[in-house]
């Protein structure tokens, strides 16, 4: 193992340097937060803003927000040395730790936010459900309604307005979950590539950017698998939210790199020389072009030329998936970028992914897949679109 | 239950956490154990290190393994000795090795006179008064003890390496078989005893000298005085108490 590390090594690094800390899981961390905030985002478009065009989406976004937010904290749990100490951070904090802080926002959100939002969203539907299912999944509902049955129209009303009112709490909330994401990268000084004040607001808009993307192919797939037409407004807007959101991702990204290049401070050779190198592929190619350029080209391309229904279905769904990938190298060029060099700025390693160990290949496919499995489970209980047969049979 | 009262119950639950949170952390935390005799608000430790002095014998490297367990084979050290060869003409790009972290000296390989400049640096944790690696950990594993010492508490530490991240200086390690961070102590068990480091100990030309600052009698207040001293970085600001006499612009 030590003649591996040491072959990877190009010049010097610190000896303590050689193993490389954060792997694919803390890849994966920012990325799957990132959908969250920005599947909220997108779904609070409808709420709060009355973009009514999006509505369709509105359930699904808040569904696939909650998926992937169980999942958020799994791949941090699966790295940590000791996961089984992992709860001291809610215990005993420390305050000063960007990490513990995140502890306390991922739970508001999750559980201030998103799940008291879903609840209230579906509480009709629950307690309607409860009333008209036999055997087990009564009681599943009844536990899911937690007790309250009132769907007076009274009651309903003032669902949707602490409803109203948690979305507005939520958009925030959702900003200061990923623009914390970027805060514990960005808050150390001791990387260069990190240590910008531009991480939790790049951080943040490339969030939005991938939740949007995420929601509209999940829309369109959902749609394609029911057999139901695919609402055209409703995929136009989201499209077009999705390219000013990236525009503006885009360029802040750009300022951020031409800083640099034009400060060129200490570490500028060293970072120069990653991005012409090992970063290559990851951060030119599949980050600034295939995930960059590309998506925003096509995405403008249906806003200035009139294009046929087909057309357009195409260009959203290779739009969507390049702006995924694109924004998961992003991320990798982050995470995996900031440790490649050494902070001596005199040596170069290179990171060697495995496959099946608890940090591979493997495990990372399968988180990734896993708030799908989840999202399918969510759908069935709650199925984001209107239930006729249950309201029929009250 | 009435959703009223429910969204009162969860409300305190919710509420309270951090409260309770904020409770624990100032009740349980103990200090550290030590003898009687020692006081922790008599001492702020420091390291003067004069790199005229290291032959780059790597006395220090093995006396800290086999004092403080740490696992022998490359790339976990708590101190370690890098040899740099400047080309006076290009101060900018310093050639640096250092061979298991100077476990074994250093094999020959620059020849004297041949117009360069050669010398070793010893490294250690640099135990800043602002230590960026305390103020990242989520849990306060890691810690500033009131002497001055960058300490960890390994039965509480995560191993989330987020410290390791934030150490400008790659001072910090995750141990293998522990899975917990683990760095210089300052053999914080010998010098509340009165004694000095291992590494001081066995420094066969006194390149290394432990310092109490707020003994007024230390040598390391002449050391600091009559040395052009500098440390590490000086740019990061973390209060690094690990000075340099003759330390080279070259080095990082």
């Amino acid at each position: 193992m030590n003649e591996a590390l040491a072959a990877a090594v190009q010049g010097f690094m610190y000896p303590n340097e050689m193993e490389l800390q954060w792997s694919i899981l803390i890849v994966l961390y920012p990325y799957i937060t990132g959908l969250v905030a920005g599947a909220f985002i997108l779904a609070s478009l409808e709420r709060v803003f009355k973009v009514q065009a999006v509505k369709p989406t509105y359930r699904l976004a808040l569904l696939t927000a909650l998926a992937f937010l169980i999942v958020a904290p799994l791949p941090l749990q699966l790295h940590l040395g000791h996961p089984e100490r992992s709860f001291e951070m809610y215990l005993t904090p420390h305050t000063s730790s960007a990490m513990a802080m995140f502890g306390f926002v991922y739970l508001w959100y999750l559980m201030a936010v998103l799940v008291l939002e879903i609840w209230l969203d579906y509480r009709k539907e629950i307690v309607l459900k409860a009333r008209s299912s036999t055997g087990p999944m009564k009681a599943v509902y009844k536990v899911l309604s937690l007790g309250v049955d009132d769907i007076s129209e009274e009651a309903l009303r003032l669902d949707d307005k602490v409803g109203y009112a948690l979305t507005v709490i939520g958009i925030p909330s959702a900003f200061l979950l990923h623009g914390y994401v970027g805060f514990i990268f960005g808050s150390i000084k001791a990387n260069p590539w990190w240590s910008t004040p531009m991480m939790p607001i790049v951080f943040l808009f490339s969030a939005i950017v991938s939740g949007i993307a995420l929601v509209l192919l999940m829309y369109m797939a959902v749609s394609v698998l029911k057999g139901q037409e695919i609402d055209m407004p409703c995929v136009d807007t989201i499209a077009r939210y999705l390219l000013y959101a990236f525009i503006i991702d885009f360029t802040l990204e750009g300022v951020d790199l031409l800083h640099r290049i034009y400060e060129a401070d200490e570490s500028f050779a060293s970072l120069d020389f990653m991005v012409h190198t090992k970063l290559f592929v990851s951060q030119i190619l599949l980050q600034i072009i295939f995930g960059g350029l590309i998506p925003i080209g096509l995405l403008a391309l249906t806003q200035m030329v009139s294009l046929s229904e087909k057309a357009r279905k195409g260009i959203y769904v290779l739009a969507g998936t390049a702006t995924l990938m694109g924004i998961f190298a992003m991320r990798w060029n982050v995470v995996i970028g900031g440790q490649l060099f050494s902070k001596s700025f005199l040596g170069y390693t290179t990171y060697k992914l495995d496959f099946a160990t608890r940090e591979g290949l493997l495990p990372a496919i399968v988180l990734l897949l896993l708030p799908f499995a989840i999202l399918w489970g969510l759908v069935k209980l709650l199925p984001p679109w209107h239930d006729e047969t249950a309201e029929k049979a009250v | 239950m009435e959703r009223r009262a429910f969204l009162e119950a969860a409300g305190k639950v919710l509420l309270l956490t951090p409260a309770a949170a904020a409770a624990l952390e100032h009740g349980l935390l103990g200090s550290t154990e030590n003898p009687p005799e020692y006081k922790q608000a008599d001492h702020w430790w420091g390291m003067a290190i004069d790199i005229g002095k290291c032959i780059g014998c790597g006395n220090c490297v093995r006396a800290c393994k086999t004092e403080n367990d740490v696992p022998l084979e490359p790339y976990y050290f708590r101190t370690w000795v890098e040899r740099y060869h400047v080309n006076p003409d290009d101060q900018d790009h310093p050639e640096v090795d250092s061979p298991n972290g100077g476990y074994d000296g250093f094999p020959e390989k620059y020849r004297a006179g041949d117009g360069t400049k050669n010398f070793f640096v010893p490294k250690l944790c640099n135990h800043c008064a602002h230590s960026p690696c305390v103020q990242v950990c989520p849990v306060g594993a890691t810690f500033e003890s009131p002497d001055g010492v960058v300490l960890v508490d390994r039965t509480y530490c995560l191993g989330c390496r987020y410290c390791v991240q934030a150490c400008p200086y790659g001072c910090r390690y995750i141990h293998p078989e522990r899975q917990t961070v683990d760095k210089c102590s300052l053999c914080y068990h010998r010098i509340t005893k009165g004694l000095t480091t291992a590494c001081c100990e066995t420094c066969p030309t006194g390149a290394r000298m432990l310092g109490d600052l707020k003994d007024p009698k230390d040598p390391i207040h002449e050391f600091l005085r009559v040395n052009m001293v500098q440390v590490l970085k000086p740019q990061m600001a973390t209060g690094s108490k690990t000075w340099y006499a003759g330390l080279d612009g070259s080095v990082r």
